[in-house]
């Protein structure tokens, strides 16, 4: 008996060992661009961030040191997609106009006086118009809050049909994960969606959603992923993983999504990054639209 | 260190080895006498609570070892059929020696215990998340911050809590827990009489199940992750093994056909679930399989899944004899002492897990590419 438990604490120590090793080696990767990050885990480790002597815009500058704009890169598997835009391309290259919609959720707008310049639609606005110059380009928001996406289908059919923009971009699925909808039911809901999109003769990218690990105990959010991602390639439509994105970025060091800030500054770096990538991710997608069929319809960006 | 189980409660002491149990030496004598114990089924069950914890983890290297990534079924399975297995034959016993009444009310004692353990984990739980709620108010998450608002009616929440209808991520299993072990004395009794027909029935309710969407709601919306209705089947039939069905089916596992059967049913479940993980090689995949075949539904206990374990099951009883020495290793013994301590080494993980991802910078979200859908 006394043999068992001393070999129960060799093998409880063993584990520990691994799981620390395992905690730490993720930590210090992220931490290694950022050796400022140190403090900033460290003002996190106390119990109480309120109280924690540097203020939190100073943290959050820590944290999130401001970084030249090409840092928001994402590795390349993150943003090809096989599906293609062929109708924004078409856009792009003939009519020199490209009307875009995004349908989303809350986590479309940041709060706050300047949230809706600060937000992903608008940052994908402005990177849009410095990418493709000579076009004319708008992007409008429709938000939906509190909308599970079978609630947000009938919208997208009559925004799509009243509108006619060229694309829509639908983020969602996080309303749907709070409310833990029955992820077939989600799933339906995310077919129907694309589908009425199709009819309306619009371009589609589905978003998927924000990677936040504070919340992981208590939002389920693996099936909504999934059925996202099914949904986009059973409909030849791309997926813009946000979620994938944020976390890769998390864990590279780039943005501390962990952070408790109470500041709008890191949500707004995150935010222009989502909308310069979405820009990117808009772009090729349509560029290899208008290379599949014929090379002589290049686009110029 | 969640609930001190006594000596003298059963299913703590289940299959425990005399040498380990000094103090019960009748239960002792009478064990060697019948000589059915199983330190076998200490063992899975101990590996079962590993790997759950393991699954609650954030992904990291571990991950690679718990066998939801190699086939359909994963550690949950193992845990409810030996749960089954051990608490039949423990209180099956019981029923036999000391009657209906007597062993009707260990099995309460038992369930008081599982929910005092489920409404303790809720309290950590709680007070987690309103640490969250108080200390993290990032505007990036705003609209997920919603989940938290059941914060504001505690008196709602906690109830629901108490009624097992309000149960937070990873803690789906001890309600199912309860609710299988609140039936057992009624199974029990049943099988005594006529083990076969207990089995029948369950898998009757098993099939109307599936024919009538029968469900436990839960709270705010949504069902049981784990229903009932459908996992009482791998509960029942682990009792049904238990009271001589295990026997009875040696033939059968000891055949050459059940072999061949079973491993070529993990083969394909492997080369399955490898499209999941390497979406390249989803091309290879037929499309009326698919159509066939998804969604593997876990809340439901889908088919595959069962036959999974059974095919698991066989060949693990086939190549791993009762009798095999390494069984009673110094090494393997941390294992069996788990497997033999079920609640508390399950509470240990939950807690643990969530402390994790609280606590520490969980890095990585949950990466379940199981197209069954969520985790443990």
């Amino acid at each position: 008996m006394k043999a068992s438990a001393w070999i129960l604490a060799a093998w409880m120590t063993a584990a520990g060992a691994v799981a620390a090793v395992v905690v730490t080696t993720g930590g210090a990767r992220a931490d290694e661009p950022h050796p400022a990050e140190a403090s900033a885990a460290a003002a996190k480790s106390e119990p109480a961030p309120a109280v924690s002597t540097p203020a939190p815009a100073a943290r959050d500058a820590a944290a999130t040191p401001a970084a030249p704009a090409d840092s928001c890169e994402v590795p390349s598997y993150l943003l090809t997609t096989e599906a293609r835009l062929a109708r924004v391309a078409e856009a792009i290259q003939t009519r020199r106009r490209l009307d875009i919609l995004v349908v989303g959720s809350a986590s479309s707008l940041l709060a706050g006086p300047d949230g809706a310049s600060g937000s992903y639609p608008a940052r994908l606005e402005a990177a849009l118009r410095e990418r493709l110059s000579g076009v004319t380009v708008n992007v409008a928001v429709v938000l939906q809050v509190k909308k599970t996406a079978e609630e947000v289908v009938p919208v997208l059919e009559k925004q799509a049909k009243d509108r006619k923009p060229t694309l829509v971009i639908w983020q969602t699925g996080t309303y749907d994960a709070l409310k833990s909808v029955d992820p077939e039911d989600f799933r339906a809901a995310v077919e129907s969606g694309l589908a009425a999109l199709a009819a309306a003769g619009t371009d589609a990218v589905l978003m998927n959603l924000q990677y936040s690990p504070r919340m992981e105990t208590m939002i389920t959010v693996a099936p909504y992923l999934d059925n996202i991602r099914v949904g986009a390639e059973e409909h030849g439509v791309p997926l813009f993983d946000r979620f994938g994105m944020m976390r890769y970025w998390n864990e590279s060091g780039r943005f501390d999504l962990f952070n408790t800030s109470h500041g709008l500054a890191l949500a707004k770096q995150v935010h222009d990054c989502l909308g310069q990538t979405l820009a990117a991710f808009v772009v090729d997608a349509a560029h290899s639209a208008a290379d599949a069929p014929d090379d002589e319809h290049r686009i110029q960006h | 260190m969640v609930v001190a189980v006594p000596v003298t409660n059963p299913a703590g002491a289940e299959a425990v080895p005399p040498h380990a149990q000094p103090r019960a030496p009748a239960r002792a004598r009478a064990a060697r006498h019948a000589g059915e114990r199983e330190l076998r089924l200490d063992l899975f069950r101990g590996i079962a609570l590993w790997l759950i914890y393991i699954d609650h983890l954030p992904p990291n290297i571990l991950t690679w070892f718990t066998i939801r990534n190699y086939g359909f079924s994963d550690a949950t399975e193992i845990f409810i059929f030996i749960s089954g297995y051990t608490a039949a034959f423990v209180y099956g016993r019981a029923m036999r020696e000391r009657g209906f009444v007597v062993a009707t009310a260990r099995i309460l004692k038992r369930v008081w215990q599982i929910y005092v353990a489920h409404v303790f984990l809720f309290t950590i739980y709680l007070a987690e998340i309103s640490y969250v709620a108080t200390s993290f108010e990032n505007p990036l998450y705003a609209e997920e911050m919603g989940i938290l608002d059941f914060l504001k009616q505690p008196d709602v929440t906690i109830v629901q809590a108490l009624l097992l209808k309000f149960r937070p991520v990873n803690m789906d299993v001890l309600p199912l827990y309860i609710v299988l072990m609140l039936f057992l004395p009624p199974i029990l009794w049943l099988m005594q009489r006529s083990a076969d027909l207990a089995l029948g029935l369950s898998v009757l309710l098993y099939a109307l199940t599936w024919q009538y969407d029968l469900t436990l709601t839960a709270y705010p919306n949504g069902v049981w992750y784990f229903n009932p209705f459908a996992w009482q089947m791998l509960f029942v039939f682990g009792a049904w093994c238990a009271l001589g069905g295990a026997k009875r089916m040696s033939g059968v596992l000891a055949s050459r056909t059940t072999l061949v059967l079973s491993i070529a049913y993990l083969l394909f479940a492997f080369c399955v679930t490898l499209t999941w993980y390497i979406p390249q090689l989803a091309r290879f995949m037929p499309a009326l399989l698919e159509q066939w075949m998804y969604p593997i539904n876990k809340t439901d206990l889908d088919v595959l899944r069962f036959a999974h374990f059974l095919a698991l099951a066989a060949i693990t009883v086939r190549f791993l004899h009762r009798d095999w020495p390494g069984l009673k290793s110094p090494w393997l013994r941390p294992l069996v002492v788990c497997g033999q301590h079920s609640l508390e080494i399950f509470c240990l993980g939950v807690f643990l897990a969530l402390a994790d991802k609280s606590g520490a910078r969980a890095k990585l979200a949950d990466e379940d590419a199981d197209m069954a859908g969520g985790e443990l």
